[in-house]
């Protein structure tokens, strides 16, 4: 099996439970062993860089150098936020010397030690690039037949683009869907931001562009919005009913972790995938019925 | 006496990373304000507040909520002709407008990133109903009694666990932080 650093970040410890669930569930079956790294703390998601850039890249860099010591040499985040914040944190360090000097000064205090050696990668990367399309289709005991999903991207696990990659139109999670046996639909908005934190800082402003990702799904007949990021799937999920109030509509529609759904056409029961714990009960019908 | 630096040089210096990202070069397409999805929610577009420091309207743009509405999304970026990182720049904004504690009235965002900030900084790691207490109050009535009940309703149904996790090493990880920034206003 091959190993990896494993970065869980802060939100599947708590609201994106289900994720982490159904991430470990999937990577077993696929081997693919995901190896938590010890006292890692928050990487800060959008809430550093308005404060302090320097202290943002430090407590990003901390997580990375826990990584480092491990020996292994890849660094694998859930969390499109906290994968967008390791891959840059990383090649800034590699690339700046100064940059590393000032951040290996401060980790000093912790015994720690960075040099942006390792490859970052988000967990949807490594299912389609390690294990692959063939061998996913390979085990697939339960494909999602009939199963309509809006594929998301959202925002960080694409931007800043970091080659010469498709970031307008790109359909890794499409061909991953198709693999499972679903049908993934056209969703014109997949990469359309959902607000991220301006829920709680621009009210008005996140659930208009929240409103406007469902609406699409459910135009088009989507049963599930697919996700790759515990703050899109709460974004999109939880803050449904706010929608509903504000706009008056009366949408209600499931949004599952993609982890959820290769679990469930893995074979793997729907508890233990976190599935029956979705504030949307209508989830579990959708992908059982 | 040193002369003064323009307030495009000043913001220029607040992004280190990126090198200083060269907003001078912006051609004022207003691509990036035709991308943005919280566009309609400034009080300047994207475009408008370039061509704005550009020309050293510090006043205006520290008295704008545009940054504060940016959602960090580098959909501007990824489309920008002149290769400018304005996600970077709006978050070089925020700092500096943090920095120098000039906002508009009545933004959330200011408050929001401190408070996040404070609790890593005693925890190590993010904990949401702590977090939501710390910015409620400046929540209208409606909206806190509306996030209290996505809060409890989260709560209930185990999402959130009830006490914050901290890390092992938090002596450590917070003399870490204090080799960055010194943290008298912060805890
Ligand atoms: S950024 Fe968000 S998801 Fe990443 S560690 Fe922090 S709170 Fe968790
Ligand atoms: S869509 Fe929203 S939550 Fe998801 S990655 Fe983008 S900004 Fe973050
Ligand atoms: S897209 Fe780039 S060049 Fe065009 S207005 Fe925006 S910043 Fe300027
Ligand atoms: S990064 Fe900010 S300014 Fe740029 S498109 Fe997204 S929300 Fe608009």
């Amino acid at each position: 099996m091959k190993q990896y650093a494993y970065y869980p970040g802060c939100s599947l410890e708590s609201l994106a439970k289900p994720y982490q669930l159904s991430a470990k569930e999937v990577s077993l079956a696929l081997g693919l062993d995901l190896k938590e790294i010890e006292d890692w703390n928050c990487c800060g998601a959008t809430a550093y860089f308005p404060v302090d850039e320097l202290l943002a890249y430090t407590l990003v860099a901390r997580n990375l150098a826990i990584a480092e010591k491990t020996g292994l040499t890849e660094f694998v985040a859930p969390c499109s936020a906290c994968f967008k914040n390791a891959y840059y944190t990383n090649n800034y360090l590699k690339k700046d010397p100064d940059l590393a000097d000032h951040i290996n000064f401060a980790l000093e205090e912790d015994d720690l030690h960075v040099e942006g050696t390792l490859k970052v990668r988000h967990l949807i990367e490594v299912m389609l690039e390690d294990v692959g399309l063939e061998a996913i289709k390979n085990q697939v005991t339960h494909p999602l037949a009939g199963l309509k999903i809006a594929p998301y991207y959202g925002c960080q696990l694409l931007r800043p683009r970091k080659d010469h990659e498709d970031v307008e139109n790109p359909q890794f999670f499409e061909e991953l869907l198709s693999a499972i046996g679903a049908e993934p639909l056209k969703y014109e908005t997949k990469t359309r931001c959902c607000g991220a934190s301006l829920i709680i800082t621009n009210r008005k402003a996140a659930l208009e562009m929240v409103r406007l990702l469902l609406k699409e799904a459910i135009d088009r007949g989507a049963d599930v919005i697919a996700t790759t990021c515990p703050m899109c799937n709460v974004n999109l999920e939880v803050y449904q009913s706010q929608v509903n109030r504000e706009f008056g509509t009366d949408y209600s529609i499931p949004v599952m972790y993609f982890t959820q759904l290769m679990g469930m056409a893995l074979g793997i029961a729907p508890r233990r995938l976190g599935i029956a714990k979705e504030s949307v009960p209508k989830a579990r019908e959708a992908v059982t019925a | 006496m040193a002369a003064e630096l323009s307030f495009n040089q000043e913001i220029a210096n607040m992004m280190y990373a990126t090198h200083g990202n060269p907003i001078s070069h912006c051609l004022q397409c207003g691509t990036c304000s035709g991308t943005c999805p919280a566009a309609d929610f400034m009080d300047y577009t994207p475009r408008a507040i370039i061509g704005m420091i550009r020309e050293n309207f510090k006043d205006e743009v520290l008295a704008s909520n545009t940054y504060w509405s940016c959602a960090s999304c580098y959909h501007c970026t990824v489309r920008c002709p002149a290769g400018i990182d304005i996600a970077d720049m709006m978050y070089a904004l925020k700092r500096y407008s943090m920095w120098k504690s000039r906002f508009k009235e009545g933004l959330i965002g200011p408050d929001f990133s401190e408070a996040f900030v404070k609790m890593i900084v005693n925890s190590g790691k993010s904990f949401e109903p702590i977090l939501a207490t710390t910015y409620l109050p400046r929540f209208s009535a409606a909206d806190m009694v509306q996030e209290a009940l996505t809060a409890t309703g989260l709560v209930l149904k185990g999402k959130i666990p009830l006490l914050p996790k901290r890390i092992k090493r938090l002596k450590k990880f917070q003399r870490m932080v204090k080799r960055i920034i010194p943290l008298g206003e912060l805890s």
